[in-house]
């Protein structure tokens, strides 16, 4: 569905990198892990079209997708930014029915089913009670969920989602990556940036490590969270757990751990 | 409910406080047409307009009045609009439609011509001629060496306009005493000088019409520039007509009316306050707002100390600056 052909992405100062080639198919969730400054959020952002790689290409449905209209590209594909909620003065409601924008033709306005479309996305992120709420009013967390409402109710085939967990509280997170599942289930490509391996461990199938000087490895998630791999990928010692058949990474601190 | 189930629900939500403000830009209208040294009663009014009533009346309404009148509407929907969408551009509800220099530069060019004594129609074309140069100076240092950010072109803008400031305090300082009025006058913003109201009101208009498919557009852009990427919006194209058609309707109403303060920055904020940041209802309102606010200033203006006029740009800012501040008080 979204496939980087011998992808290198564009990152100011890095000379070079493993080429990215790789597919995520329908039903797939892929979880991109590596330490701050590694280039997740430009790898999604090259993902995304919305910036051009240094060389190689992203094809979606085997289209080049700089080549493709934007328009054509947001009616299948969203993306779910860290930073969301600092432009102009906006309510809850509108800010989620412009996920409807890329399939409103420009001199049609909203339909019933749009705003039914929105609503349901307000209720599935419980945030149906401050639909006309502005948004500098809201939480993090709740800006959070808006930002994934919204990604919802632009119905996308495939999600593109930077640290969707983050600012959410334990529940929030649960029900979050419960519901990337669902839509997993229902076909959609996923592809998440996570700091939080053990949400990587419990919910991704594929994994790509990025590491800070460019190097990349990817592959299924069993295979690619190993314990030394990822020590090296963080510099960080962990220790891992297994407990009912699911792996846990424990990050270790040289005061506790007698290191 | 009921708003729900109707599949157009959007539309009577815009008509109701649009059909409001069109009233009101009538009855400011009317107001300034019966208002003045001679006034004119509303029957007498219905029948000039009707094609009889008394010629002096007709003079009156039909030579002096009633294109001053619409000059002043059309300046200030010009400067309303140019605000709104300069708000947008900036992702700041505060800027206004100077912000950019182009006051400054269109006051450059007017006060040039002023000093070589050339005519009104030259004053309005090299004011016309200055605010394009100061757009086009911002949008290209803006650009510089790739992408630009809306914080860089306002440090650009308001730069280029403190150096347009420095320019116009020389000039003022060495033009001769007997046209120091007539400069200050243009500086303030004062309609007496507006002969034909049609530019302004054909460019209002025109842009006007020409933003309406856009406004779902401005909203997602809004939310910025990497969002209303991701939701399909070709932001580079559309930030283009933005800026070029808030360049024009600056433009058009400063050779209106000269550089008349607080309706760019006023008239949308205030909108915004009371009807919500729907830029589809927020344009047209700021159209009808704004030039309903000048013309009623206008009408001020000519009459409160007559014979003698204040400049229109005064009355906004003596009606501006109380209301806004209220509005921002009371909105939390």
């Amino acid at each position: 569905m979204l496939a980087a052909k011998n992808l290198i992405i564009d990152i100011p100062g890095r000379s070079s990198g493993t080429p990215l080639s790789f597919e995520i198919k329908p039903g797939e969730t892929w979880g991109v892990l590596g330490p701050n400054g590694a280039g997740k959020t430009t790898l999604l952002h090259t993902l995304a079209g919305l910036r051009k790689p240094r060389s190689g290409s992203v094809e979606l449905a085997g289209k080049n997708i700089q080549q493709l209209r934007r328009k054509q590209v947001a009616q299948q594909l969203a993306v779910v930014f860290q930073n969301n909620g600092e432009g102009f003065p906006a309510t809850v409601l509108e800010t989620v029915m412009i996920g409807r924008h890329p399939f409103i033709s420009p001199w049609d306005i909203e339909s019933a089913e749009d705003l039914a479309i929105a609503r349901a996305a307000l209720q599935k992120l419980e945030l149906a009670d401050l639909e006309h709420r502005l948004i500098s009013t809201l939480s993090g967390g709740e800006r959070q969920r808006l930002a994934i409402a919204t990604a919802l109710s632009q119905t996308p085939k495939l999600w593109l989602a930077d640290e969707p967990s983050n600012h959410l509280d334990l529940k929030h997170q649960v029900q979050i990556m419960e519901l990337l599942a669902e839509q997993a289930t229902a076909n959609c490509g996923i592809v998440l940036c996570l700091h939080d391996l053990n949400l990587a461990a419990q919910w991704c199938d594929k994994i790509l490590l990025l590491y800070p000087n460019g190097d990349a490895c990817w592959g299924d998630a069993d295979t690619m969270l190993a314990t030394p791999a990822l020590e090296k990928l963080y510099n960080q010692p962990l220790r891992s757990i297994v407990s009912d058949g699911q792996r846990y990474f424990i990050p270790l601190s040289s005061r506790n751990s007698g290191l | 409910m009921a708003a729900v189930k109707s599949s157009r629900g959007a539309l009577p939500r815009f008509l109701l406080p649009l059909g409001i403000l069109a009233l009101l830009t009538l009855a400011t209208l009317a107001l300034a047409i019966t208002t003045g040294s001679v006034s004119i009663s509303n029957a007498e009014l219905w029948q000039v307009l009707s094609g009889g009533g008394e010629p002096l009346h007709r003079t009156l309404v039909f030579e002096l009045r009633l294109p001053r009148a619409l000059s002043a509407f059309g300046a200030g929907g010009l400067l309303a609009v140019a605000g709104a969408l300069m708000q947008v551009l900036l992702r700041n509800p505060l800027a206004d439609p100077y912000i950019l220099g182009l006051s400054g530069g269109a006051a450059v060019g007017a006060l040039t011509s002023m000093l070589l004594g050339l005519s009104a129609a030259a004053v309005s074309g090299s004011a016309f001629i200055g605010a394009m140069i100061s757009a086009v100076t911002v949008f290209g240092l803006a650009h510089g060496t790739g992408s630009w950010t809306p914080t860089r072109l306002l440090l650009t803008g308001v730069v280029i306009a403190s150096g347009w400031g420095a320019a116009i305090t020389f000039m003022l300082a060495v033009s001769p005493s007997d046209q120091l009025p007539g400069m200050l006058y243009w500086l303030m913003g004062d309609l007496a000088y507006a002969r034909s109201p049609w530019p302004a009101l054909i460019v209002l208009g025109l842009i006007s019409i020409i933003m309406l498919p856009l406004g779902r557009s401005l909203n997602v852009l809004a939310r910025g520039q990497m969002q209303a990427a991701a939701l399909g919006v070709s932001v580079r194209a559309l930030e283009w007509t933005i800026y070029i058609a808030a360049s024009l309707l600056t433009a058009f109403a400063v050779v209106t009316a000269g550089s008349i303060g607080f309706v760019g920055l006023i008239v949308p904020h205030m909108l915004r306050l009371v009807l919500g940041n729907d830029q589809r209802l927020i344009l047209p309102a700021a159209a009808l707002a704004g030039g309903a606010l000048l013309t009623l200033a206008d009408t001020l203006a000519r009459t409160l100390i007559a014979p003698e006029q204040l400049p229109a740009g005064v009355i906004t800012a003596l009606i501006g600056v109380p209301t806004f501040l209220y509005l921002l008080h009371r909105s939390r």
